[in-house]
């Protein structure tokens, strides 16, 4: 299950992951709907070009400057959190729906947990794979817990005193 | 000073409800301690040695006689009774029961606080000059601009798990009281030659383990740009600051490796991209929340006060009150009054719930019931009648607030130390009661004049030992407490790192030390220096020598046991995990 624009919805995506001695050149990409990880992308690019339902996933520490140009072609782009403490992967989907205008599904897998979700779904995630361990129609909670932003973010390109007469009563 | 809005308020209550449902979750074990620590880290809750420990955001310092009064309500009800004025202007309390912080939060959004992002790998709360908006030296008001970043860092969305924690100090005067030079990013608020109102803007500044000076990433950022040049740097910082080790995760490292023009050209580029953008501040809302910082109904008065001046010459504990404690104000017949956090046998910014309460019926009487919280961990009423200063310094006295010591060697910077920290190596809150007794003679004080004297119990330097013009620092030796002692360190204008004299001494060798620098000092100084002049002028080996001259006696009384750790009970009754044990 994930959580996907705000509610509960089955995965339809198997997410491709390296295995021990696998490597990104050689290993087999399994038919269907498949989302592989970058390295494989960028070595199998030319077998794997003319698959529609073709995913792509970036770890959390990939940079701006290793995204395919391309990247309009994927219906999803995932990024892993390898640790929720790591906060590149907020700047990389922020550019990624910024700066590339990407529209396609924009995924938050990996180590990631409720108390994370409203900032996620902030910087232009729209789907969440929580960590296998999280009551998932718990977590759907933390997308909820502001009502209210100060600054713009890729959920609403004003910040609050653009968005509102502010001063009003107290 | 700020006041919220309806959208603030209801920001706040929200952040209240989450922050109370994250700590029942973790009272039920729903949590574990590694996932909720960041949760409570970003409402300033820490585990201490012996409780839990709360940091409350004072916005650049500054707060009303309500929210004064509230910081005693919460020492009262909640801690025992005293909290600690800290270096970043904020307020701490020691004891607390992890059950209680939700209901802190919610009693601080009645007066309009938070603990927001306190503590965590966030930007923190802003510090700023103390004398905002009253200094004569002041060329613009900086807190305006201290407030509308307050709340574009608010729950920043992608900026909560940065690689470490991000500090802003911003001022605006001539002289620099906001350390600006040490901080992640500092602002210094300019006009230009066409008088048009911008940022100076340093980066790379900070202390802990690897001191830096910030450098000048921009000479002039106009001020409708601040929060998107802001953001750019920031979000560089976030992709590219090191996060592979703890100790050069700083901005200061980064900007360290690639150099200040690679950084520059980054930033740059990423604010081509934001710049003009929907983040630049309008003209309205600058309107809006510079109305909360307007000049308070100041009278018409006489430049000086003819019974202040009578009284300066009769009493000498008047006059040295005056000399040192009350500042110049940009208005006639006003002053600047500090009340000193400083006196022996307390630990320095520590307060009771009396004294807060005394302070802010000080601020209500006389200064339009507001105050500031110093980086020296002091209190100020900014806006006194000159006219008052005596019934002020009595009313002070009373209170225990009257220490004639600001900018004098026992106006000591202290970190809490072994006494509660988890990181600390050696006893500061002891170690400046030592100070305090060894030099317990205002006459000597005051012949000594103006010195910082700044104490870290290890190295991350909550004492901001590397920029006091004397720094002590505590180092673990094979578990052994040592202290290191550094000189010519200096906070702003221009700010500097001290240099280490030689090898370490002992707890009970500090006092003895200090003495010796400072004999250096008279015999060194000519007419007018202070210790730093002297030092600068001289350099260290003066200091130095006489210092390792003779072998430095212990002074034994500091060997009882009254000088060891606080004997404090436990208060840890809930889930429990410390990094240290």
């Amino acid at each position: 299950m994930l959580i996907k624009n705000n509610a509960l919805v089955a995965d339809e995506w198997i997410v491709l992951r390296l295995k021990e001695g696998e490597a990104a050149d050689s290993v087999t990409v399994p038919a269907g709907n498949v989302i592989v990880p970058l390295p494989v992308w960028n070595c199998q690019h030319e077998a794997l070009q003319g698959r529609k339902e073709l995913g792509l996933w970036l770890a959390g520490f990939e940079r701006a400057e290793d995204i395919p140009d391309d990247v309009h072609r994927f219906p999803v782009i995932a990024v892993d959190f390898h640790k929720y403490t790591d906060g590149r992967g907020y700047t990389l989907a922020y550019r990624l729906r910024n700066q590339y205008g990407y529209r396609g599904e924009l995924r938050a897998m990996g180590d990631i947990l409720r108390d994370q979700l409203f900032y996620l779904k902030r910087v232009g995630f729209d789907t969440f794979a929580v960590r296998a361990d999280t009551d998932i129609r718990d977590a759907l909670k933390g997308l909820s817990d502001f009502s209210l932003t100060y600054q713009a973010s890729t959920d609403n390109a004003q910040p609050l005193y653009r968005r509102e007469k502010r001063g009003a009563a107290r | 000073m700020y006041r919220y809005d309806q959208f603030d308020h209801q920001i706040a209550k929200e952040r209240v409800a989450q922050f109370r449902d994250q700590v029942a979750r973790r009272l039920s074990g729903e949590l574990k301690e590694d996932e909720f620590r960041v949760l409570r880290l970003q409402n300033g809750v820490y585990m201490q040695i012996h409780a839990y420990m709360m940091r409350l955001a004072v916005p650049y310092g500054m707060v009303s006689a309500a929210q004064m009064r509230m910081f005693a309500h919460i020492a009262r009800k909640y801690d025992r009774g005293y909290g600690h004025f800290t270096t970043r202007q904020n307020i701490q309390f020691n004891w607390l029961k992890l059950q209680d912080t939700p209901d802190i939060l919610a009693d601080l959004a009645t007066v309009e606080m938070h603990a927001n992002q306190t503590s965590g790998n966030c930007i923190r709360n802003t510090t700023s000059d103390e004398f905002a908006g009253v200094a004569q030296d002041e060329v613009v008001d900086p807190r305006p601009y201290a407030e509308i970043l307050r709340q574009w860092s608010t729950f920043h969305p992608e900026f909560a798990y940065l690689p470490r924690k991000f500090k802003f100090s911003i001022t605006g005067a001539v002289q620099d009281r906001a350390a600006i030079e040490i901080n992640d990013v500092g602002l210094q608020v300019v006009k230009n030659a066409q008088g048009e109102i911008g940022f100076r803007v340093l980066v790379g500044g900070g202390l802990g383990r690897t001191p830096a000076i910030g450098t000048e990433i921009s000479a002039f950022v106009p001020w409708q740009h601040l929060l998107t040049y802001a953001e750019s740097i920031v979000r560089v910082y976030n992709e590219f600051g090191r996060r592979d080790n703890l100790y050069k995760a700083r901005i200061k490292i980064l900007v360290k490796a690639i150099g200040i023009d690679e950084f520059r050209r980054q930033v740059e580029e990423e604010w081509k991209l934001s710049k003009d953008g929907s983040g630049t501040i309008t003209q309205a809302e600058l309107e809006r929340v510079a109305a909360c910082f307007s000049t308070p109904g100041y009278e018409q008065l006489p430049p000086a006060d003819a019974a202040v001046a009578t009284l300066q010459k009769s009493n000498k504990a008047f006059a040295s009150w005056v000399k040192r404690n009350v500042k110049a104000h940009k208005v006639p017949g006003y002053a600047a009054v500090e009340l000193s956090l400083k006196r022996a046998g307390v630990a320095p910014g520590d307060a009771t719930a009396e004294q807060m309460d005394a302070a802010a019926e000080l601020a209500d009487q006389y200064s339009f019931g507001e105050l500031r919280i110093t980086h020296m961990q002091n209190l100020v009423l900014a806006d006194v009648k000159q006219s008052d200063l005596i019934a002020l310094w009595e009313a002070a006295r009373i209170n225990g607030f009257a220490t004639p010591n600001i900018g004098l060697l026992t106006d000591i910077i202290c970190c809490p130390g072994g006494d509660f920290c988890t990181l600390a190596n050696a006893r500061s809150i002891t170690l400046a009661k030592a100070v305090d007794e060894r030099f317990d003679n205002i006459d000597y004080l005051q012949d000594i004049g103006e010195i910082d004297l700044n104490i870290s119990g290890c190295v991350n330097a909550c004492g901001h030992h590397h920029v006091g013009h004397i720094g002590i620092l505590g180092v673990d030796k094979s578990g052994e407490e040592w202290y290191q002692v550094s000189i010519g360190g200096s906070k702003g204008s221009p700010a500097n790192i001290g240099k280490i004299i030689g090898r370490s001494f002992s707890f009970a060798q500090i006092p003895e030390v200090i003495s010796r620098l400072l004999q250096v000092y008279v015999r060194e100084r000519q007419s007018g220096e202070r210790f730093i002049d002297t030092l600068r002028r001289s350099g260290l080996d003066p200091f130095v020598e006489y210092v390792y001259a003779t072998p430095v006696a212990e002074d034994e009384k500091l060997l009882l046991p009254d000088y060891d750790l606080i004997k404090h009970g436990m208060s840890y009754d809930t889930p429990y995990y410390s990094p240290r044990f």
